[in-house]
């Protein structure tokens, strides 16, 4: 888990349509990595998540009410 | 739902004092919030019908409880926390979605999270922006002073809901009338079970009409779909659209007055706003987490223990999540009780956390937007005509409001 504030570089994201609710955080606040499917879950578009979209993502992590997104450093 | 007048966090004898607690300031939560979050992680309150619950003050604990799979919203359980007469026995014969828990809870938002994703929203902005557009003409045609809450957000908000949900114009009126009475303060217990009993029966004769002549929109397509499919019967689908009319139409009736009269109370911050639309979509969320109406919607019981940032809550208890304490935490906003609409600050919970935020969020952000735009586009003179002070709070409600605003122009 990667927290808000620490490094500057790219990152992996992960999102589990199991999990999700459909709130429409993710899509609404980093609607570059996040879409939502007809049936609301999440849609991700892009796990590779360069450095300049670091932040974005890691707002859509911390408002996901459901836990259903993660994002790691690259491997 | 009644409220206390108290503000003292203990009776004098020691007791846990009563729940819930009254704002003595509508723009603010109540002001016992704060000394009870920085006393203690949980502290115990007597309930109305003889019960006791934990209250939930701090925002990160507020987020662990809310999101662990060990808070069940279910209203059949013996402790939960329910805050009004007969709530507890309506909410669990009804069961809406909002009271069940996973996997019931997971089926039924799934039927319905589709006509609320982002991009649906988005379409919906015109056909917005026309009912906003009107309900200033309306609010225009009253002699002044007219009611902000009548006369505009009430209409507003019972026309975006009606017309998502299929809910015909002819209806809209009666609809009207019933959410007066449903959400009134001087209704007695048979007004409001009448008018209930009232909305059902014209949702149950909706749900005929559907099935026999579908539509483009909500009730058509569960009609069409899960119901005609076996998924639901037809007594949650009545309940589950009962509670996506009523929550939907509530939050915007209170919310539109409420921060049209924060915003002519700061008038550098409206000054922001007409230089920069673009900040308007910021300003909607900071007015969300200032104001956060939901405050006690989130009723829990805890089914295991639940581990809080220094405390724990005892499986089996009950437990509030106060959105409106959480949200003006000084641990996560910086000077909680200023409006500031550039604020960095974005994790607000004024539509809950866990499984059960606001499935509508993304509406009732579109809907805020456009009717506060609209109205302060359109009448750019508009004042408050009463102090403040005089504004009768809608304390007997489970999402906080003002009864009614006047204003001149």
């Amino acid at each position: 888990m990667v927290s808000p504030g620490s490094g500057a570089g790219a990152l992996r994201a992960r999102a589990e349509t199991g999990v999700c609710v459909g709130a429409g955080q993710c899509a609404r606040v980093a609607p570059a990595l996040f879409d939502q499917h007809d049936d609301g879950t999440v849609r991700l578009l892009r796990a590779d998540v360069p450095a300049e979209a670091r932040d974005d993502l890691l707002l859509a992590v911390d408002l996901c009410p459901s836990g259903a997104l993660g994002a790691e450093e690259p491997a | 739902m009644t409220s206390s007048p108290s503000a003292e966090p203990r009776s004098a004898d020691g007791r846990p004092a009563s729940f819930p607690i009254g704002r003595s300031c509508p723009f603010a939560p109540p002001d016992a919030y704060a000394a009870m979050r920085e006393e203690a992680p949980l502290t115990k309150v007597a309930i109305p019908g003889g019960k006791e619950a934990w209250l939930v003050t701090r925002h990160a604990d507020v987020r662990t409880a809310l999101a662990s799979p060990a808070a069940s919203s279910d209203a059949r359980h013996p402790a939960f926390p329910a805050l009004g007469d007969g709530e507890q026995a309506v909410a669990a014969d009804l069961r809406p979605f909002i009271r069940m828990d996973p996997p019931d809870h997971t089926r039924v938002r799934r039927m319905l999270v589709g006509e609320f994703t982002v991009k649906r929203v988005r379409a919906m902005r015109p056909a917005i922006e026309e009912i906003c557009a009107e309900q200033v003409d309306h609010l225009l045609s009253r002699p002044a002073p007219a009611d902000l809450v009548g006369d505009y957000a009430n209409r507003v908000s019972t026309t975006v809901i009606c017309r998502l949900l299929g809910v015909p114009t002819a209806d809209l009126e009666f609809f009207r009338r019933v959410t007066t009475i449903t959400g009134g303060r001087s209704s007695t217990a048979e007004q409001v079970g009448a008018a209930l009993a009232d909305l059902f029966a014209l949702l149950d004769r909706l749900i005929d009409d559907k099935a026999a002549d579908p539509q483009d929109d909500l009730i058509s397509r569960l009609v069409t779909g899960p119901l005609a499919r076996g998924e639901i019967t037809r007594s949650s689908l009545l309940s589950q659209i009962g509670i996506t009319l009523n929550a939907g139409h509530e939050t915007s009736r209170n919310m539109i007055p409420l921060a049209a009269l924060t915003l002519l109370r700061h008038p550098d911050q409206l000054d922001l706003l007409r230089a920069d639309p673009g900040l308007w979509p910021a300003a909607v969320d900071e007015l969300l987490r200032l104001l956060s109406v939901a405050d006690v919607i989130p009723l829990r019981v805890a089914t295991e223990d639940i581990e809080l940032d220094g405390a724990t809550i005892p499986a089996g208890d009950g437990f509030i999540a106060l959105l409106a304490a959480a949200d003006h935490d000084p641990r996560a906003f910086a000077d909680p009780g200023e409006l500031d609409i550039t604020r960095s600050e974005r994790h607000h919970v004024a539509f809950g956390y866990g499984v059960h935020q606001c499935v509508g969020q993304n509406l009732g952000r579109l809907e805020l937007e456009v009717a506060l735009r609209t109205l302060f586009d359109r009448v750019p003179t508009l004042r408050p005509a009463v102090p403040v002070e005089e504004l009768p709070l809608r304390s007997a409600s489970a999402i906080f409001g003002l009864e009614e605003v006047p204003v001149r122009w």
